[in-house]
């Protein structure tokens, strides 16, 4: 699975306005992906994981704004394209699937109509050829019936179907890049599972590189080869997936491994008290100086207070910002 | 049926939910989905039962006839003893017995309330005048959720979402009941919150003495709660047994495959699955519910009637006619972990 | 937090109407309905008469003022009415639902079916014209904005949390309404009201006009404006002051309205963030 890395983003830095001044919402996030990889960003709600997917295809909305960095895609600088330019990249070369299928779809047209146009669109095909697509699409994301499914409405789905259809939308016209940002969290777990094992087989099938972003450590690990943890806007550590849960370095990793009443633990382990992180997210306009984890950490000392600590890389190749990484 | 040993506090007994769809117009058929269908549930003193199931299985229904929110079609509950009227009747009785905790601890509290509003009033309602009295069990409350007495005077959106739950909960403990329902508690909130609200329910269940009935599809969450768990597949209960059965000896093949389901961190490949969705309850199944998606499904599972919760020995009850013939003797346990 | 143009612009001649109203016995010269003088009919506006005189000789500064206090008494009395009917319907079918939901739908389709105004000249036949009998028509007739609005807040409130919460604590249907629901749905409904107000000022002018509001001799606008009639070409200021202070009674409270739309309805405040 090596190979060239298809997207790279360096010291990413994305910024919320307030009131004229600026605050860094994402900073110094540092990335890349090959072909074929499934990389993870977890963290929390407002750690900057998904304006980090948004940015990357040029969708950031005001009062946020890349503020520095460089996302670079098969080798081209997407920060130096047009708008124009990104907007022929989004859906032919990277597409993305949301939470709530049901606020990506347009509910006045049929499903299969939708997924023609991708096709009509970025592949020039002519209508018939398009539609013809469209059935096929559905059927290999293993909707039943798909040459009668087409004819649906949105609203006529179930949100499973609809996530479907959203993926047979994004994987129309054979992306190079998934975004997927919480694609399950809305789905039944048994639903979750299918939808999961879609995006595995499709990604292995036709090597498309997939940014996974979950709040949900099992499905992250369970998805992704490699992990990168955000908290309050920064990628706290970076590891392989099987390294991060058996050895997390960083102290918030550790306390959210910890925080979790995973399944089959207290059928092995008994049940012990959970581990509790005190305190809460810091707001984008509060966070803390020196490591922003530190007033959450329960191993904190002055030097965290006082210095944001660098990245470290470690023996397995794996990066962590923390002073006391070892 | 009708034996009520004193550690039995709450009891449902067949009960069975029916929403009609539509209007019979003209003397049309009037049809109508069964969200609940025939449940037979004990939960015991000082116990916390999971109830797990997928979106649609009827167990949000359940909890509301339970809380009196949703008048049963038939069957009945009943209460340390006694049967409780339907919805509305005596909503006031219950409210000191029966009480609940909210999955979104944003829109479960009245913006426009301080948290001492939202405390008080309950307590001015059910008779408590003195404003010592009052003031103190909203302190002692407060305190007891972990929140600073300064909170009392605060509105809602002045907190973060895990101190919303904790006055979510204090609401809910405020009038001393001995029951309460938990609705998916912890799903809403962020990840590094969730162990601080999981840990305070358990404490509170202990030093107050409550039972609980929490409904939730993180079956992590169950599997650290319950003492007891039931899957509802399809407005009925298809297993229910001691925490630690479940989740190493599933006997159902529903429940083999939402523990399947949930993606493990230690292992990449994908156990049993299952596919297709939960059916149009308008249009069940014939012969057992799940059969249209089960993997071990035979011609036996079609036909009519369905399947009778059968007792597996102990307090472990699966209904599902091949349960002997798939059982997994200890396999699961080793697959799960 | 920014007050906007429309709330500032709107509050202040809404707040002059209202000072006008109150204070005229102080403000006005003459007295507005007895100190007739023919003597000074039709006299134009001057240092003696701000706004002129009419056709009897009567100051028609004074008379604007008075007729301020019929406008407003009409304008806040009769959608004051209005809000509790609206609200009152509106809740109770949102919340209750079943037949009377269906009941309280038909009767508000109904009424939205009929131009108010008509609903009231209607109800003005059959009762004696005068200052009751006026309040009572625009404040039955013109409910069924309220009574939508009610009702739809209420639908989407009712399964929020908290009213569960309420009925789980025990809370009767009528406290839950009062205290869960109505304090939740309070900005729009004053928005509604504020707009309606600006409605009723418009519709007691029209019936006075027509002659089935206030009678002359008493001072109100509609009924200035309709005596001017025939003098508009020959002494235009007996029909334009009045019709300015409708004008600016109006508009005052459009406003007025529109900003605390813009403050009260996070709705349109998130669409300008």
């Amino acid at each position: 699975m090596t190979g060239q890395a298809l997207l790279e983003v360096e010291d990413l830095r994305i910024d919320l306005s307030v009131n004229g001044r600026r605050y860094p919402a994402v900073q110094d996030v540092s990335f890349s992906i090959r072909r074929g990889e499934t990389f993870g960003l977890v963290g929390e709600s407002g750690c900057g994981k998904s304006i980090t997917a948004l940015a990357l295809i040029g969708l950031l909305r005001n009062p946020l704004s890349i503020g520095g960095g460089s996302i670079r895609f098969d080798g081209q600088e997407l920060r130096d394209l047009s708008p124009d330019g990104i907007r022929k990249l989004r859906g032919s070369r990277i597409s993305m699937i949301f939470q709530e299928p049901m606020t990506a779809l347009n509910p006045l047209s049929p499903v299969g109509r939708q997924i023609a146009e991708m096709f009509a669109l970025h592949k020039g095909a002519n209508w018939r050829e398009a539609e013809r697509q469209a059935v096929e699409a559905l059927a290999r994301v293993r909707v039943p019936a798909p040459e009668r499914r087409v004819k649906d409405y949105p609203h006529q789905l179930s949100g499973g179907m609809r996530q479907r259809v959203m993926i047979a939308m994004a994987l129309a016209c054979g992306p190079d890049l998934l975004l997927a940002d919480e694609p399950t969290t809305a789905l039944d777990v048994t639903v979750q599972a299918e939808i999961l094992d879609l995006i595995r087989e499709l990604s292995a099938a036709q090597g498309t590189a997939v940014l996974m972003i979950s709040h949900d450590l099992g499905l992250i690990a369970n998805m992704c080869q490699n992990v990168g943890v955000m908290y309050a806007g920064r990628l706290v550590e970076q590891r392989a997936a099987d390294n991060i849960f058996l050895a997390p370095r960083h102290p918030y990793t550790q306390g959210l491994l910890a925080a979790l009443p995973l399944l089959g633990a207290r059928s092995k382990f008994g049940r012990k008290k959970l581990k509790e992180i005190e305190g809460v997210v810091p707001p984008v306009v509060a966070f803390p100086t020196g490591c922003r984890f530190n007033p959450r950490c329960h191993a904190a000392t002055d030097l965290c207070r006082a210095e944001d600590p660098v990245v470290t890389s470690l023996p397995d190749s794996g990066l962590v910002r923390c002073h006391y990484h070892d | 049926m009708t034996d009520t040993s004193s550690d039995t506090i709450l009891k449902v007994e067949n009960l069975a939910v029916h929403f009609p769809i539509g209007r019979g117009l003209l003397g049309g058929l009037r049809r109508f989905v069964h969200a609940v269908d025939g449940v037979d549930l004990e939960l015991k003193r000082g116990e916390c039962l999971g109830l797990v199931g997928e979106s649609g299985c009827g167990k949000s229904t359940l909890a509301l006839s339970i809380l009196g929110l949703q008048a049963p079609t038939r069957g009945r509950v009943v209460i340390d003893g006694h049967e409780v009227g339907t919805a509305g009747r005596d909503r006031k009785t219950r409210a000191r017995i029966t009480q609940m905790v909210f999955q979104d601890p944003y829109s479960s509290l009245n913006p426009r309330q301080t948290v001492r509003k939202t405390l008080e009033t309950p307590l001015r309602l059910h008779g408590m005048t003195a404003k010592s009295e009052i003031d103190g069990r909203i302190g002692d409350m407060l305190a007891r959720v972990g929140l600073r007495p300064e909170a009392a005077e605060r509105y809602p959106h002045e907190f973060s979402g895990g101190q919303r739950q904790r006055i979510g909960i204090a609401r809910a403990l405020i009038l001393e009941p001995k029951i309460v329902v938990l609705d998916e508690p912890v799903s809403a909130l962020d990840v590094s919150i969730r162990a601080q609200i999981i840990n305070l329910l358990l404490e509170l269940k202990e030093t107050l003495d409550l039972s609980y009935i929490m409904i939730s599809h993180d079956l992590g969450v169950v599997e650290h709660m319950s003492d007891r768990v039931a899957v509802m597949y399809l407005g009925r209960i298809v297993e229910s047994g001691p925490w630690n059965t479940i989740f190493t000896q599933p006997g159902h093949p529903y429940t083999r495959a939402l523990i399947a389901a949930i993606p493990d961190p230690f292992k990449r490949s994908s156990g049993t699955k299952i596919t297709g969705e939960i059916p149009n309850p308008l249009s069940p199944p014939t012969g057992c519910g799940f059969h249209p998606r089960c993997p071990e499904a035979r011609d036996i599972c079609r036909t009519p009637p369905a399947p009778a919760l059968e007792n597996r020995g102990g307090e472990h009850h699966v209904r599902c006619r091949r349960v002997d013939e798939i059982a997994i003797p200890d396999g699961l346990a080793t697959a799960i972990g | 937090m920014k007050i906007g143009a429309n709330l500032l612009i709107g509050g202040l001649l809404f707040a002059a109407v209202v000072i006008a109203g109150t204070l005229a016995p102080w403000l006005a010269h003459t007295d507005p309905v007895m100190d007739a003088d023919l003597l000074y009919a039709e006299e134009p506006p001057g240092a003696a008469f701000w706004f002129g005189t009419d056709a009897q000789g009567r100051d028609i500064y004074s008379r604007v003022l008075y007729g301020a206090r019929i406008s407003l008494t009409v304008g806040i009395i009769s959608q004051l009415i209005n809000t509790v009917i609206g609200v009152c319907l509106g809740v109770s079918a949102g919340y209750w639902g079943g037949w009377w939901d269906d009941f309280v739908s038909g009767l508000t389709n109904m009424m939205l079916a009929i131009p108010s105004l008509v609903f009231a000249l209607a109800i003005m036949a059959i009762l004696n014209p005068g200052l009751s009998s006026l309040l009572i028509a625009l404040g039955l007739t013109n409910w069924s904005f309220t009574c939508r609005l009610a009702r739809a807040s209420t639908l989407s409130l009712k399964s929020q949390g908290y009213v569960q919460a309420a009925k789980v604590l025990g809370y009767s249907d009528v406290r839950i309404m009062l205290t869960q629901l109505l304090p939740n749905m309070l900005g729009p409904i004053i928005v509604i009201g504020t707009l309606g107000m600006g409605g009723a000022v418009l519709a007691e002018a029209a019936l006075s006009f027509l002659g089935l509001g206030i009678r002359p001799p008493f001072p109100s606008w509609g009924s200035m404006l309709s005596d001017a009639r025939d003098q508009i070409t020959t002494a235009p200021w007996i029909s334009i002051f009045p019709g300015v202070a409708i004008f600016v009674t109006v508009l005052g409270l459009n406003l007025l309205g529109d900003g605390l739309r813009d403050i009260l309805d996070p709705q349109s405040r998130s669409r300008r963030a």
